[in-house]
């Protein structure tokens, strides 16, 4: 069922630039050329009755409810699969027309049961406003005949076409008896989502829709993206939500919390109660689609383990004391006082996350800098895209990627490395293979079969398989190639990059040792990959690259990251639609929090904070002196920490015990702290070893924005009072207030006011400038007043392109006799990074728990079978999961996923990183794998250790019940 | 702070530039990075850890490091 606001004009807006005028009914009619009669006449108030079309898919002209006359031609045309044409006259209601139209809803209707009243599409049915438009009184045909309705037929016999509710899938339920088999739903799942998952089944009358294999929803391919359920005209495919509470009556627009992507969703409500998200047709970067995880995890928000009360304890072994907000703000204050007093300005500090808006995250680094004193303050982008802003800046001079995802329509040749778009970016990834079905080539580097390699109507023209940690030899093998074969666009790189590091860089990878032919035996790429490869990147048309954590968290991330930029350089693959590099962000505001300031070492904007202008602005306005010398990162926090230099700590939306690596060293660094504030929705990993716990709002509970992978600034809308009582931003407000620090915000729109003042790539942005056009690309400026979809259009950020020198180093992370395979990490479609939210939806049905995936070869060598439990031993921990046999893995190379705490997968993980940023390298660790019986000691620890942080929360809320009575 | 550590990260950082041609370019390269990211008081850890022999730090670290001009203790 579509939106309860939105207008479906039947057909897909055409692009032509060329218009076409028209009659329609009497009035004359503009469109673009290839626009349908059915979108040319809606778009000018005249609604063709309509059931198999829907602007989400092309037409399919099935149903023949839209005929309609035209001066000059002979017949009924269907409206919505004829384009306009100059000149055209065009009837949509003649007599004929409506007896048609009444015959052809007769027949739909009469294999139809006629339960409207208590459908769950009631009030909203397609089907059932056709029949009034036309004005169907009387369905000449009974039900005595064959029909899908009825189980039974009135012999009391089994009807051989009725087929029976499938309520596998936990978030809607597929009803055949009322489907009218006008293959919305097949269409949607071929053209929107790229699944396949659906058919149309048999001919004519006997015609039914089914999922693969005739399968129910949840055993087939299906990957609940609900893109079917949205194009459903009945209440055949309904979200179970409809099913049990009714139509929503109001509907507000607001953005997904979840990944890069930033889906725009209508929020359809009832009060305060959200019915369904429905993805926003209007949504600059979804355009009306939308993964499982925006549309239906989000019961998170209203699950019982939300804790809504502030909360203390003086030591991580006392129960937690339920306090009121006040006294929770001014404990904090004395206590992060009293630490920087004994022990100096530095010894506290904050981490942010990526999952606070921009508004949050602006003011926690504000209320370290102004507030704290010191510039202790760091985000989870640390360990996952720092080396992004690191490389991207040093070549380009701007942290983010330089497109918009639409520029992928432009795009010949499509090149993903160390991404997996499918499920870490859903929808995008959607778009993306809309975009190979429709014949850009494919080439994927990355050690496993990702699903992109290789899916419906998609075949990747070159998978290179790598070693992990040889990202960059295979990319100066792809520079070498592009050098040494005269691929270089020298007209670009003379107009556009530095004369003398391009010189250099150029003798640097011409170099004989970053051949293909020389580096196949390190990186395990037959040469002739990669040289056709890199010819069909440099050639092929527009080249454009999208990237992941696969590049980033190495020790060699930056240097990846570099080696990418000069690529797209080198082949002048750069500043313009349809070519780019393009980070693919993991958690929804990655960039946001990086723009807003959150690196101990810069300022909103990205502007280093010894910069003594920047400095000096911050401080005007901000009204105190300021550091200029970098603060410590995440990991140095740690390091401080087990010193004792360290000692107070204000995390807010962020798990840094489940998600850094090493996890017993970040533990024993929490611990080690006298005082840890954690702001968030549960009692998180992290939360398990603090001393203050302060409830924080679901995006749902407050207004902001979030900034996604294509620098798009969206808004976030309150739908619901915060449950704890507070927005975030109003909890960091109140913190800076008991600290002494003032701030007087009233809306989340004036945070953004005083981010606008200060940031010159913001200078014009704000909530109503966001309202009026939907959705802002930063830089949104004087120059550039409605925002950038793409940059370095005529020159780089920086002025000329810097090409920069990428050594490969081997990590020191090697295999050898005891840890003879290298594990490596990544994440699935339906969970969300450290899973905190959607561990506590139904999407557990599909991933329930975290698996070693394992190469047939190494799991026979070892006795393992599927299913068993394996335990994974580095040299800095070892867990145990059970295991997954798996041809996706090349031999040698495991792989995990890391949504689940009590999996430990960071147990394993060591403390090597980036060599400029300290990301993590969490994409190769050296490990060995065997059979076991039992736990590893470190999860037995960890479930004695959760166990008893749940029972110090029991006490603690069947304390404040008692109190309360 | 665990000075194998910062070892370790001072040691990275000079691997990356050794690659650069021209030697002076790289130091300052390495000297420019820790000014640049590092906290002045691993900074100055470090500096001082250079004084006592600098056991561990590759050649082109300590050149880096001895270039390192540390701003005056502050904070506490
Ligand atoms: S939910 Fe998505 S993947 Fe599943 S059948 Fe529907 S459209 Fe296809
Ligand atoms: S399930 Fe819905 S969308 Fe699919 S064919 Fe039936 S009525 Fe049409
Ligand atoms: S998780 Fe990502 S792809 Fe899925 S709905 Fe949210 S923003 Fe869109
Ligand atoms: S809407 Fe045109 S044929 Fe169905």
């Amino acid at each position: 069922m579509l939106s309860i606001v939105e207008v479906d004009y039947g057909t897909p807006k055409a692009t032509s630039k060329t218009t076409v005028e028209l009659q329609i009914d009497g009035k004359t009619v503009r469109v673009p050329q290839g626009t349908s009669v059915m979108r040319a006449a809606a778009q000018a108030g005249i609604n063709i009755p309509k059931l198999c079309a829907s602007e989400m898919l092309d037409a399919f002209g099935s149903c023949r409810l839209c005929l309609v006359e035209i001066e000059g031609r002979k017949g009924y045309p269907a409206s919505c699969t004829t384009p306009v044409s100059a000149g055209m006259t065009v009837s949509t209601q003649t007599p004929r027309l409506a007896d048609l139209r009444r015959g052809v809803m007769e027949l739909y209707i009469s294999d139809h049961p006629l339960d409207c009243l208590t459908c769950p599409a009631n009030g909203h049915c397609e089907l059932q406003d056709m029949a009034g438009v036309v004005g169907l009184r009387e369905v000449r045909y009974g039900y005595d005949g064959a029909n899908h309705v009825y189980a039974k037929t009135p012999a009391g016999e089994t009807n051989p076409l009725f087929v029976a509710k499938d309520e596998s899938n936990p978030y809607f339920t597929f009803d055949p008896s009322k489907c009218i088999a006008c293959s919305r739903c097949v269409r949607a799942c071929d053209e929107v989502q790229g699944t396949f998952a659906l058919t149309i089944q048999g001919r004519g009358f006997e015609s039914k829709v089914a999922a693969s294999q005739d399968n129910r929803f949840l055993d087939s391919e299906c990957v609940s993206c609900g893109a079917c359920v949205q194009a459903c005209p009945t209440a055949t495919l309904s979200e179970n939500t409809l099913i049990e509470k009714g139509q929503a009556e109001h509907s507000v627009v607001t953005t997904c919390a979840y990944c890069g992507v930033g889906c725009s969703f209508r929020a359809e409500m009832k009060g305060e109660e959200v019915m369904r998200m429905v993805p926003n047709k209007d949504g600059q970067a979804n355009h009306g689609h939308s993964c499982v995880k925006g549309r239906f995890a989000i019961g998170y928000a209203s699950h019982p383990d939300r804790i809504t009360t502030p909360m203390i304890r003086a030591k991580i072994s006392d129960p937690w004391k339920v306090v009121s907000w006040d006294e929770a703000f001014s404990h904090v204050a004395s206590e992060f006082k009293r630490l920087q007093a004994t022990h100096g300005k530095q010894a506290v500090g904050g981490i942010t996350s990526s999952r606070c808006t921009n508004e949050e995250t602006y003011l926690v680094q504000k209320l370290v800098r102004a507030g704290f004193g010191n510039n202790n303050v760091d985000t989870c982008a640390r360990v996952c895209h720092s080396p992004t802003g690191y490389g991207l800046k040093s070549t380009l001079g701007e942290s983010a990627g330089t497109q918009d995802f639409d520029s992928i329509e432009q795009t010949d040749v499509v090149l993903v490395i160390g991404a997996n778009p499918t499920d870490a970016h859903p929808v995008f990834g959607s778009q993306m293979k809309q975009r190979l079905r429709a014949g850009a080539r494919l080439i994927v580097i990355d050690p496993r079969r990702i699903d992109l390699v290789r899916t419906p109507h998609i075949q990747a023209d070159y998978h290179l398989k790598l070693k992990p940690g040889t990202n960059v030899a295979v990319l100066d093998t792809l520079a070498h190639v592009i050098v040494t074969e005269g691929l270089v666009d020298e007209a670009f790189v003379s107009a556009r990059c530095e004369p003398e590091a391009f010189a250099k860089w150029r003798a640097f990878v011409a170099q004989d040792k970053y051949s293909p032919e020389a580096m196949e035996a390190e990186t395990g790429v037959p040469a002739a990959a990669v040289r056709g490869a890199a010819r069909l990147y440099a050639t092929g048309g527009n080249g454009a690259i999208y990237y992941g954590l696969g590049v980033t968290e190495h020790a060699q991330g930056s240097t990846a990251v570099m080696g990418i930029a000069n690529l797209a350089m080198a082949t002048g693959n750069i500043g313009r639609e349809g070519v780019g590099v393009n980070p693919m962000r993991g958690q929804n505001n990655v960039q946001g929090s990086c723009d807003m300031g959150s690196f101990p070492h810069e300022f909103p904007g990205y502007r280093h904070v010894s910069d003594v202008a920047t400095r000096t602005l911050f401080e005007k306005d901000w009204g105190v002196p300021l550091l200029g010398e970098p603060g410590l990162r995440i990991p140095n926090m740690f390091e401080a920490a087990l010193d004792g230099s360290f000692r107070g700590l204000y995390v807010e939306g962020e798990d840094i015990a489940q998600s850094d690596p090493d996890t017993q060293h970040v533990t024993a660094a929490l611990s080690a702290m006298e005082c840890i504030v954690v702001q968030d929705l549960f009692l998180n990993e992290t939360a398990k070893y603090a001393h203050v716990f302060l409830p924080g709002s679901s995006f749902l509970e407050k207004d902001g924005t979030f900034t996604n992978a294509e620098r798009r600034v969206s808004r976030v809308r309150k739908v619901m009072a915060p449950k704890a009582g507070y927005a975030d931003w109003e909890i960091t407000q109140k913190l800076a207030q008991a600290m002494g620090y003032p701030m007087h915000y009233s809306h989340a729109s004036e945070i953004m006011d005083e981010i606008a003042r200060l940031t010159p790539t913001f200078h014009g942005m704000s909530f109503d400038k966001i309202d009026q056009l939907g959705s802002v690309q930063w830089p949104c400026n004087e120059e550039h007043p409605n925002g950038t979809p793409v940059m370095h259009v005529d020159e780089f950020v920086r002025g000329k392109g810097r090409f920069m020198l990428t050594e490969y180093v081997p990590t020191s992370e090697k295999v050898n006799a005891e840890h003879p395979l290298i594990l490596t990490t990544g994440r699935i479609l339906s969970q969300y990074n450290v899973g905190a939210q959607t561990r506590r939806t139904a999407n557990v049905m599909w991933h329930d728990e975290d698996r070693l995936e394992i190469h047939p070869h190494d799991a026979e060598e070892r006795g393992i079978a599927e299913h068993d439990w394996v335990g994974i031993r580095s040299r800095s921990g070892d867990t145990v999961l059970r295991a997954m046999i798996s041809e996706r893995m090349q031999p040698g190379v495991v792989y995990t996923t890391f949504h689940f705490p009590g999996s430990g997968a960071n147990v394993i993980t060591t403390e090597n990183s980036d060599w400029a940023t300290n990301c993590p390298e969490y994409k190769v660790t050296a490990v060995q794998v065997t059979r076991v019986t039992q736990p590893s000691d470190w999860q037995k620890r960890f479930h004695a250790f959760s166990d008893q942080q749940q029972a110090l929360l029991d006490q603690a809320q069947s304390a404040d019940t008692l109190g309360q009575a | 702070m665990n000075i194998e550590r910062l070892i370790t990260m001072a040691n990275d950082i000079a691997t990356y530039f050794t690659v650069e041609p021209d030697h002076a370019t790289a130091v300052e390269g390495v000297r420019d990075h820790l000014t640049k990211f590092w906290d002045p008081a691993m900074r100055r850890q470090l500096k001082a850890h250079l004084d006592h022999g600098g056991e561990g730090l590759n050649p082109l670290a300590r050149e880096g490091v001895e270039k390192l001009v540390l701003p005056p203790a502050s904070g506490s």
